[in-house]
């Protein structure tokens, strides 16, 4: 019983900390409150017993994709002074436009009807050996086909970001 | 007693449904009101987490491994989406001096 309430609190916790990143008007304070949100949304994968995923959610986003943000905002020298400011008509749009889009979410979720849960569940569903053992049997493919993408984006950001040379002939 | 899921504790699927189509709209009002380009693509990191959220829910009800697969493969996707996201964001504040997305409209006519 109490596992609900603890489910309720990190949900508004999570809720209140993306909130956060949307409103600061500070970038560097965003970034900092996503990394808190990705600590949040592992907290909820842990509640649902996806041990894997919450541990490769904290390394990959919060530690290395965040990282990367926070250097490139720091490298920019980005501050409070220089963030751009959206209209008042804009940000009024959006709202209205976001409103929109949860009221139609929330009321296919009111018309759809649920599965009742698998009550057999095995509670090592979301470790390393079971999702191992998912990951090189069914999606052997894509796995390998990750890689390249991989390969690619790193060339391809390496050569993005490379200074290009100035001299002609 | 271990419990095998959440949900046999009395929590219902919808709870998940609703917070991660919240956290969802929070990253799309972010995307349209925010003119930072850095903050554009946290705000579509977010929109990615809240369907991995979902998809773990989802993955956990059914007792079915393979929705945890996919947040694996979509945290890929998002790892390579965010180096080159980024290094173009450089490219044009080496052009621009700014990532005010505001400058970048030059393709309109």
């Amino acid at each position: 019983m109490e596992l609900q309430y603890i489910a309720y609190l990190l949900g508004g916790l999570t809720l209140g900390s993306a909130l956060m990143v949307v409103l600061s008007p500070h970038p560097v304070r965003s970034v900092l409150y996503l990394i808190i949100t990705f600590f949040l949304i592992s907290a909820n994968y842990i509640l649902m017993n996806a041990q894997f995923i919450a541990i490769v959610n904290i390394i990959v986003y919060a530690g290395a994709i965040m990282v990367l943000f926070l250097f490139v905002l720091m490298m920019l020298n980005l501050s409070k002074e220089t963030e751009p400011k959206s209209s008042i008509f804009m940000k009024i749009a959006a709202i209205i436009a976001g409103g929109g889009l949860l009221t139609v979410f929330i009321s296919a979720i009111k018309k759809a009807s649920l599965m009742t849960p698998s009550l057999g569940v095995d509670e090592n569903l979301g470790l390393v050996k079971e999702l191992g053992n998912v990951l090189f049997k069914d999606y052997i493919l894509p796995f390998e086909i990750s890689s390249v993408l991989f390969i690619a984006a790193m060339v391809g950001a390496v050569l993005l970001a490379k200074r290009e040379k100035q001299i002609i002939d | 007693m271990v419990l095998a899921t959440v949900f046999e504790s009395g929590l219902s699927m919808e709870y998940y449904l609703i917070l991660s189509s919240i956290l969802f709209v929070i990253g799309v009002v972010g995307v349209l009101t925010r003119k930072n380009a850095i903050i554009l693509l946290m705000c579509v990191e977010l929109m990615l987490n809240a369907v991995n959220l979902l998809l773990v829910a989802f993955s956990n009800y059914h007792g079915k491994a393979d929705a945890q697969i996919f947040v694996f493969f979509i945290m890929v996707v998002a790892a390579a989406e965010a180096t080159v996201g980024l290094s173009i964001l450089v490219l044009m504040y080496r052009n621009a001096r700014s990532v005010d997305i505001g400058l970048f409209n030059k393709l309109k006519g």
